[in-house]
């Protein structure tokens, strides 16, 4: 299945868990996240959804994860952001991670990603993951094209990056310095270069909070669009509880440094934010998340955002959607 | 009571009169007339400062017969070595010390204290240690260089914005390849800094070396111009200087054009 090979973050201590490691591959213990890496294995990937796919990589692996943490800790000067947090994804699973400004969200998809290794617990992550940031953190001193491909292993050419840049619609752009890219171009190049390395797992964090309410929805749809093409596991980091719902299969919400509270969305695809069932768990999640449901038009700032976007997304996106993506 | 009215004035239709270089050029202008009227009037003797036409034709002359260029040659070869001398110990400082905490340790405060010397009084040293050759001369270059390197690259290099370390490494880059594709590239602004800071040192360390004991180079003939009150040849000496210092700040500004086009700066209106 598409997470048949893990690389173990190595905690300073690691907890027992409950399950059998599914089997280790080759170098399952890194000492850096460079060494965590390598060429994919031929056909390693199956098509997104939720059943594993027995008939290649790792035949006997019966519960496929593509994130497992367990009893996971981090502390910063004694404080424990996160303590003893436990998190399972599947393979092809979208997930939405929300939570209060400096809950631990960053934290936790840094742990994750293999940035951050002062932890307790024990961490399996798939070897090829992909990790987009807030700020899109292009080299500025590289093309678009060669920040695409900077890191991949062996001598990949020029086509591969076009190829990537081209799923995020920003082929003419290849050639271009980062500091001419707009927002919406640069966080979407950004994407490319979390694509190109095909991972098993997309780590991003909140990677549409700096853009402008137009943009954000071409990018939102360009990541549920690739998620669907893709099949890999998805954990998005986000503050919108509208963007959770509409995208993800099942949203988290952190609070005191564990997931407090899972729902599964159940909404079938595409999600209107109007349906009641929306509107429903929209009321519950921002009760979770300690502010009060919107009632007719005493709303917050954040739902003012949401609603403006949704009425932007329900009257001109269609129509805008193309000039956005030229436009970024 | 209506609004007086007044035009806007497109920028175009404004003042055709003068261009501007030739406004900028009046002042100069006017100082080397007034400097060739001093001198033809003889209230400037030239004792004290020889006329504008006198240094053009003695130019010409120094450069007809040779004294000039090879003066020039020796000159620009000292600077030329001292730099790439200055240069390789600066920056392999820098690195040691910019990328590790040891090299920090152990090199960065006895650089910074050896800094605090004034390079200059490192002169007398300098002859006793390396004589009155050519050794003492450039080592004096590559001091004055390896400070200004060494300061620049490893500010540049701890400058480097620890986002992109860390997008570096979620993409897989090892240490070297950290280095390679994000810290050096993220330290080359600094680095051009400090090579124009010690293209200046540089000049400044050849004038000081060169007037102390030289026979040969732009300072030995300085020196001997001043022995015989020859204030034409001093004059165009200091014209060589300037000049040769203008060339050099072209050839960094060129170098910076071409490397650090990827730069999101002002880069002037
Ligand atoms: N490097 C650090 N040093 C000290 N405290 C940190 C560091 N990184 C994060 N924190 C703290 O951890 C908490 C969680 O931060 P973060 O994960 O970034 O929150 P968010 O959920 O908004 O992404 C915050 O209180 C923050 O101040
Ligand atoms: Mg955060």
């Amino acid at each position: 299945m598409a997470t048949d090979v893990h690389g173990r973050i190595g905690p300073l201590e690691k907890t027992a868990i409950g399950r059998a490691p599914a089997p280790e591959v080759d170098a399952p213990h890194t000492d850096g996240p460079a060494s965590a890496r390598g060429p994919r294995p031929e056909g390693a990937r199956g098509p997104g959804g939720d059943t594993a796919d027995q008939s290649v990589g790792a035949p006997d692996e019966g519960a496929a994860v593509a994130i497992e943490v367990a009893g996971l800790s981090r502390s910063f000067g004694g404080r424990r952001v996160i303590d003893d947090l436990h998190l399972t994804v599947r393979p092809g699973e979208f997930v939405a991670l929300l939570g209060r400004s400096g809950c631990g969200k960053s934290t936790l998809l840094r742990v994750l990603a293999g940035l951050d290794r002062e932890i307790e617990g024990l961490v399996r992550v798939p070897r090829a993951r992909a990790v987009a940031f807030q700020q899109p953190r292009l080299m500025p001193w590289k093309r678009v094209w060669r920040n695409v491909l900077l890191g991949l292993p062996g001598r990949p050419d020029r086509t591969t990056a076009e190829r990537a840049l081209a799923e995020v619609g920003l082929t003419e752009r290849a050639t271009a310095w980062p500091k001419t890219l707009s927002g919406g171009e640069a966080q979407r190049a950004s994407l490319a270069r979390a694509l190109v390395r095909e991972p098993d797992l997309l780590l991003l964090d909140e990677p549409f909070g700096a853009l402008d309410a137009l943009t954000r929805i071409t990018a939102q749809r360009l990541v549920a669009d690739v998620w669907q093409r893709r099949g890999c596991a998805v954990l998005l980091v986000t503050h919108d509880v509208d963007e959770a719902v509409s995208l993800a299969d099942r949203v988290l919400v952190m609070d005191r440094g564990v997931i407090a509270y899972e729902t599964p969305v159940g909404l079938d695809r595409p999600r209107d934010a109007g349906d009641p069932a929306f509107t429903a768990l929209r009321a519950e999640l921002l009760d979770r998340l300690g502010v009060a449901a919107p009632v007719g038009p005493a709303v917050t700032a954040e739902a003012v955002t949401n609603a403006v976007s949704d009425a932007a997304s329900d009257v001109v996106s269609d129509v805008v959607s193309d000039a956005v993506r030229k436009e970024g | 009571m209506s609004p007086v009215l007044e035009p806007v004035v497109p920028l175009s239709a404004r003042r055709r009169s003068v261009p501007r270089w030739l406004r900028r050029a009046t002042g100069p202008l006017a100082l080397l007339a007034l400097w060739q009227v001093c001198s033809a009037t003889g209230v400037l003797s030239p004792d004290t400062l020889a006329s504008p036409g006198t240094i053009a034709s003695t130019a010409a002359d120094m450069t007809r017969d040779g004294t000039l260029p090879d003066a020039m040659a020796v000159s620009v070869q000292r600077v030329a070595i001292g730099l790439a001398l200055g240069g390789l110990v600066g920056i392999a400082l820098a690195l040691l010390s910019g990328l590790s905490r040891l090299g920090e340790d152990l090199i960065d405060a006895s650089v910074q204290m050896l800094r605090s010397i004034p390079w200059v009084g490192m002169i007398p040293l300098f002859i006793i240690w390396l004589g009155i050759g050519e050794a003492p001369k450039i080592a004096l270059i590559a001091l004055g260089v390896a400070f200004h390197l060494y300061l620049n690259v490893y500010a540049g290099i701890r400058g480097v914005d620890t986002g992109l370390i860390e997008a570096g490494t979620a993409l897989g880059l090892n240490r070297w390849g950290l280095v390679r594709h994000v810290v050096l590239p993220g330290a080359l602004p600094g680095a051009m800094t400090g090579l124009r800071y010690s293209l200046a040192t540089a000049w400044l360390a050849l004038v000081f070396g060169e007037t102390i004991n030289a026979d040969e180079g732009i300072g030995f003939l300085l020196n001997r111009a001043r022995e015989f009150f020859q204030t034409d040849v001093i004059v165009v000496c200091l014209l060589v200087y300037a000049v040769l210092g203008l060339l050099a700040d072209f050839v960094v500004r060129t170098l910076e054009r071409l490397l650090l086009q990827w730069r999101p700066t002002f880069t002037g209106a």
